[in-house]
């Protein structure tokens, strides 16, 4: 569902993103993790096609980010980490706006923005403002209008920052149903979160992958944090050395 | 990618839907139709005088001699809307591609399904219907003159086709602006120094004169409306102000295709 294939980014003479490749299968709920700076944040705009790549591609659904950008963007739902929201308009507006220009069928659009004004317990707020939401109802907004259109693949960039510990557990158990129908890249800070609701770990550190491997494998020697540690420490030995 | 008109809809309502919530629209709005009301009482109250002064004059020329209202409030009327839109359309379209990009809505739409012309329609076919909305208000004017004065309803009306014309090419143009920024106010006073320089690019046709003064001529919009305010179909001026209008939208697609794929 997901092919990345040494995908890279430059911003002049500085590599953000070095190479990166993994994969995900239909239904894998990938946890996206790396210390702050590592590049996650980049290849998820590169992903979604809104930064073209220095160099290296990806497949979505089938579809190339490059060459078939269009078809990728109907088949990708995409919640940055402050969702921008358009503060004038309610939240039942906005969703349907978003429906609409995510080619949302117009007879079934209503339907769907209630769907998941509902999934996601926006069901009080939907007639309010977007800019009067608290930071916690933003991100579920946010996460609304990633799925409004049935994507096939959905990438959340740190879905739950902000949000109170019933808004986690809710939105935790979102997700997990969501891998049901979709593919869900999922990047985090949190690790329990990844042992949670993740079934594949993506660690990546200074713009590589530092390791790849379905979630059962990375727990069966040592916990998460242990194996995220060792490639963040790694990486940076390794950096050192060459520095040295 | 093919251009649907639903996607256009969507993108019109939404700015029309943020325009009518914010409170820089009744400002506007407002402070358009107050200083609309204020100069045609002027051109009214003077063309009153004239006529006074003409019914006092001993030797009388016949009917020639009057000045026709048409002329002598309605077109002026329509020369100075035309200076005020070249300080109001920017304020209008400040926010149109410039806020987007601040506010980061604007990478919500670069990954949707739309196309940047779908976006720039949209947004033009808003700006486009709050204007036509604005210049129908202060129509009313000269409307209520129809009813009350001796005066032909046509050329008032295609005098009003023609701002409203006039003011689209210069929306257009401050859609242009507001693409190559992020910020607003870089937006509205580059859009108001481009306008302004362009409204006035005439000024040195006569000291320059020859095919470079005929050229800054032609280049002007104020001399191209001084017919079409007339409400004289000018073919020539018509084609004028669309090619700016497709001139506007043209810019601000390749402005926004080019930070699609930054």
């Amino acid at each position: 569902m997901i092919e990345v294939q040494g995908l890279t980014k430059k911003y002049g003479d500085i590599e953000v993103v070095s190479g990166i490749s993994f994969n995900a299968a239909q239904g894998d709920i990938v946890g996206f993790l790396g210390p702050n700076g590592a590049g996650k944040t980049t290849t998820m705009r590169m992903l979604v096609t809104f930064l073209p790549p220095t160099s290296g591609t990806a497949k979505i659904a089938g579809y190339d980010i490059l060459a078939q950008a269009d078809e990728v963007r109907k088949n990708i739902g995409y919640m940055p980490e402050n969702p921008p929201l358009y503060s004038e308009m309610r939240v039942h507006e906005y969703l349907r706006f978003m429906g609409e220009i995510k080619g949302v069928e117009k007879d079934s659009l209503k339907k769907r923005v209630d769907e998941v004004i509902e999934l996601t317990c926006l069901t009080d707020v939907h007639t309010r403002l977007c800019g009067h939401l608290s930071k916690g109802f933003k991100q579920r907004v946010g996460l609304a209008q990633a799925i409004i259109n049935n994507p096939k693949v959905i990438i959340l960039d740190e879905p739950t920052s902000g949000l109170d510990p019933v808004q986690i557990v809710e939105i935790r158990k979102l997700i997990s149903n969501l891998a049901q129908n979709h593919t869900v890249i999922l990047s985090t800070h949190i690790l329990p979160e990844v042992t949670e609701v993740c079934n594949k770990v993506v660690i990546i550190a200074q713009g590589k992958v530092a390791l790849e491997s379905s979630l059962e494998d990375v727990v069966r020697t040592r916990t998460l944090e242990q194996a995220f540690m060792d490639c963040v420490t790694a990486e940076r030995g390794a950096i050192m050395s060459n520095a040295a | 990618m093919k251009t649907s008109l639903r996607n256009i809809i969507a993108i019109f309502k939404k700015e029309m839907l943020s325009f009518f919530v914010s409170p820089i629209a009744y400002i506007v709005l407002t402070g358009f139709i107050l200083m609309s009301a204020y100069f045609f009482y002027n051109f009214l109250a003077y063309y009153d005088l004239v006529l006074q002064q003409y019914a006092a004059m001993p030797y009388k020329m016949g009917d020639q001699g009057v000045p026709g209202m048409n002329e002598f409030v309605v077109a002026r009327y329509y020369y100075t809307l035309m200076v005020i839109l070249v300080f109001l359309i920017p304020v209008l379209t400040m926010r149109l591609i410039a806020e987007e990009k601040r506010t980061g809505t604007f990478e919500m739409l670069a990954i949707s399904p739309l196309s940047i012309t779908e976006i720039v329609l949209g947004k033009f076919a808003g700006v486009a219907a709050i204007l036509t909305l604005m210049l129908g208000l202060v129509f009313l004017f000269p409307l209520f003159l129809y009813f009350q004065a001796t005066i032909e309803f046509w050329p008032m009306f295609l005098g009003l086709l023609g701002l409203i014309l006039y003011a689209l090419s210069f929306a257009s143009i401050g859609m242009a602006i507001s693409a190559f920024t992020n910020n607003q106010v870089v937006a509205a006073v580059g859009s108001m120094v481009t306008l302004l320089l362009l409204y006035m690019i005439n000024s040195p046709a006569e000291s320059v004169g020859g095919a470079v003064g005929e050229v800054l001529k032609y280049l002007s919009p104020a001399e191209q409306a001084v017919d079409l305010l007339l409400g004289v179909i000018e073919t020539k001026s018509i084609i004028y102000f669309t090619s700016l209008i497709l001139v506007g939208i043209f810019f601000s697609q390749r402005a926004l295709e080019a930070q699609r794929w930054r």
